[in-house]
């Protein structure tokens, strides 16, 4: 029979190291919970809002600081939409598909984004700039067609406003 | 999570409002909005102290009667407002408390994804301390050491509001231990989710607070009895517990009374309208009022086009007629005609929209949002998807439209883990019921004379 391997092992943490001031603001977001698993999601977008996305390696560095196994931590990491697990542009775009700007525009809005940038949902511009990806309804449906970028809200938006929109970000 | 959150929104940004003015709303009638100012900027503790904030608080600690608040609240029958309509009172004083039992949470969901719903977002950005003020009433009810607002992440300007009016709250004793010199100790964290419709499914939302995937669990035990880390937990939804400051403060008699003879549902209500309209918005309205209303105040529909269909509260509610916009908008009428109040919210959708395109797209989003635990939703939905992509290519086949019905009954309430599904069949079945003949012109058609692009399910 085989020796048991450290499950930290198979997914590796090579030369991945938490960034001290993350660290510090993990172990701050434990105080609001009975059970350190549960500051994992704000454990993760700590992680993202430094590099960008989640690399595999961020993982088991996550879970050894919370106490928790790294498994536990890659269920979460791979559930929520919100949590990149490939590199992103600089800026990413949510587009709002759901029904009231599907009612008001979405279709021409999405194909402008696809046109100008070049690229469809889950890509990113060659120069690193733009993410796009697909959002449930952002709760502006008053302002629809709606769309977010970073931590954003336009509404409503339509294809001739993007360019400015987009300028905005470089 | 602070210093990550711009201060100055960009001029062109969206921004909530609401399309009554101050003159319009009064503090008898507009329990909801009356102290929201015509800027749109917050109403911080100052002002909202100014405007009699925290007097319920002030009433219900000194009275020191945590049942009495329950039995004001079933009597006033305040429905919960997320848009299953369950009795908050009812649920309260299901909440195991007392002896051995330890203190539990008390849970805002303010989880706002629910398909044209964007009501959550106004009272958060611009009235934080009424929904602080009714969580410390909630809290007091149901003996919840601690509470959570679970904000969904997309919500950056809520974020900023909430945390910023929780630290005036706590800077002024109303939070922390002893509030008000009353011996009571109760605070809030703000919770930011990080994506998925399922997080508003009450112990999905329990799961995903505990840092899990937001997997629903199966009930019971409900979350009164055991929920967040096994504690007795109680979740409303953010309108819900902004409305228990006023009940608690002017009774429940007077609550029934705000909606008169329109309904036997009490209150107010936050309606809205979106779509093609050409003043789409919120406005605070008696509970009951007719969508006939609610579409005048949106200015009827944009350029000219008729109506066609409506949803009255969100995607997961069923499609009705123009002949129902003369019934009052409550939870029981709704249920009635066959679909749900749900969070009262109408979607109008115009006559030159193809229903067989409009199901897809929202289906597409069922399908995309399902947590994937059990096989009806999981695997149904998706399939669900791809039907209605063939019939919007004019490319179904004979039997495609009895198999919608089959699936969508087999979505139904009670064959499934949680509401999400049967949230899916409802306007599949509603659209099936009254506009059947535009899918039975989806079998067959030569390709390309339906609705362009559609989005292959899987790449979304």
């Amino acid at each position: 029979m085989a020796e048991p391997v450290a499950t930290s092992q198979i997914i590796g943490s090579d030369g991945f190291e938490l960034h001290p001031a993350d660290e510090t603001a993990i172990l701050r977001e434990l105080e609001h919970y009975e059970q350190p698993q549960a500051a994992c999601i704000e454990a993760l977008k700590i992680v993202q809002r430094r590099h960008g996305w989640v690399p595999d390696e961020a993982i088991p560095a996550v879970a050894r600081v919370l106490g928790i196994g790294p498994g536990a931590v890659e269920g979460v990491a791979t559930f929520y939409s919100l949590i990149f697990r490939q590199p992103v542009g600089r800026h990413v775009i949510l587009v709002c598909d759901s029904s009231s700007c599907f009612l008001t525009g979405f279709d021409e809005l999405k194909q402008a984004l696809v046109d100008q940038l070049g690229i469809d949902y889950g890509e990113t511009t060659n120069d690193s700039r733009f993410t796009l990806l697909p959002v449930c309804c952002l709760g502006a449906c008053d302002g629809a067609p709606a769309l977010m970028i970073d931590d954003d809200t336009y509404g409503p938006v339509t294809a001739d406003d993007l360019p400015g929109l987009l300028e905005g970000y470089p | 999570m602070s210093e990550s959150i711009p201060n100055q929104r960009r001029s062109v940004g969206y921004r909530s409002r609401l399309l009554q003015t101050e003159a319009e709303r009064r503090a008898d009638t507009h329990p909801l909005t009356w102290r929201l100012r015509d800027d749109g900027e917050a109403v911080w503790l100052d002002e909202y102290l100014r405007k009699d904030g925290y007097q319920s608080v002030r009433k219900a600690l000194s009275e020191g009667d945590p049942q009495a608040i329950i039995a004001t609240m079933k009597e006033a029958n305040v429905r919960g407002r997320g848009g299953a309509g369950f009795s908050a009172g009812l649920k309260w004083s299901l909440t195991l408390q007392g002896g051995d039992i330890p203190r539990g949470y008390l849970i805002c969901n303010a989880d706002e994804m629910e398909p044209g719903t964007f009501k959550d977002r106004l009272l958060m950005e611009q009235q934080p301390h009424l929904l602080i003020e009714g969580m410390i009433l909630g809290a007091f009810a149901n003996n919840s050491r601690y509470g959570y607002i679970f904000l969904r992440g997309e919500y950056v300007e809520a974020a900023r509001v909430l945390n910023r009016a929780i630290d005036e709250a706590r800077d002024a004793g109303w939070l922390g231990p002893d509030i008000n010199g009353s011996g009571f100790d109760f605070d809030i964290a703000v919770h930011t989710g990080a994506g998925r419709y399922i997080c508003g499914e009450e112990t999905a939302l329990i799961n995903s607070l505990e840092g899990k995937r937001a997997n629903p669990r199966g009930k019971p035990p409900f979350p009164g009895q055991s929920g967040a880390w096994g504690k007795p937990s109680v979740v409303n939804n953010v309108e819900t517990l902004c409305n228990v400051p006023a009940v608690i403060l002017n009774g429940a008699g007077w609550y029934q009374g705000l909606s008169g003879d329109r309904t036997d549902d009490g209150g107010s209500k936050l309606y809205g309208c979106s779509g093609p309209v050409d003043n789409p918005g919120l406005w605070e309205l008696p509970m009951g009022t007719t969508g006939m209303e609610i579409l005048d105040r949106a200015g009827g529909l944009r350029d000219n086009r008729q109506l066609k269909a409506w949803l009255p509260g969100g995607a997961s509610t069923g499609f009705l007629l123009p002949e129902h916009l003369e019934l009052p908008l409550d939870f029981d009428t709704m249920g009635k005609e066959g679909s749900r109040l749900g969070t009262g919210l109408l979607t109008v959708v115009p006559d030159d929209m193809s229903m067989v395109s409009l199901m897809r797209n929202l289906e597409q989003f069922f399908a995309r949002e399902s947590c994937g635990w059990c096989t009806p939703c999981r695997d149904g939905l998706p399939w669900v998807v791809k039907l209605l992509q063939s019939l919007e290519q004019g490319q179904g086949e004979p039997g495609d439209i009895e198999l919608l019905d089959k699936l969508a009954a087999d979505c139904g309430p009670g064959l499934t883990f949680c509401a999400h599904a049967p949230g899916a069949a409802m306007p599949l079945q509603t659209a099936l019921r009254h506009f059947r003949h535009e899918f039975e012109q989806g079998v067959g058609k030569p390709r390309g004379e339906a609705h362009q692009d559609p989005i292959p399910v899987g790449e979304v």
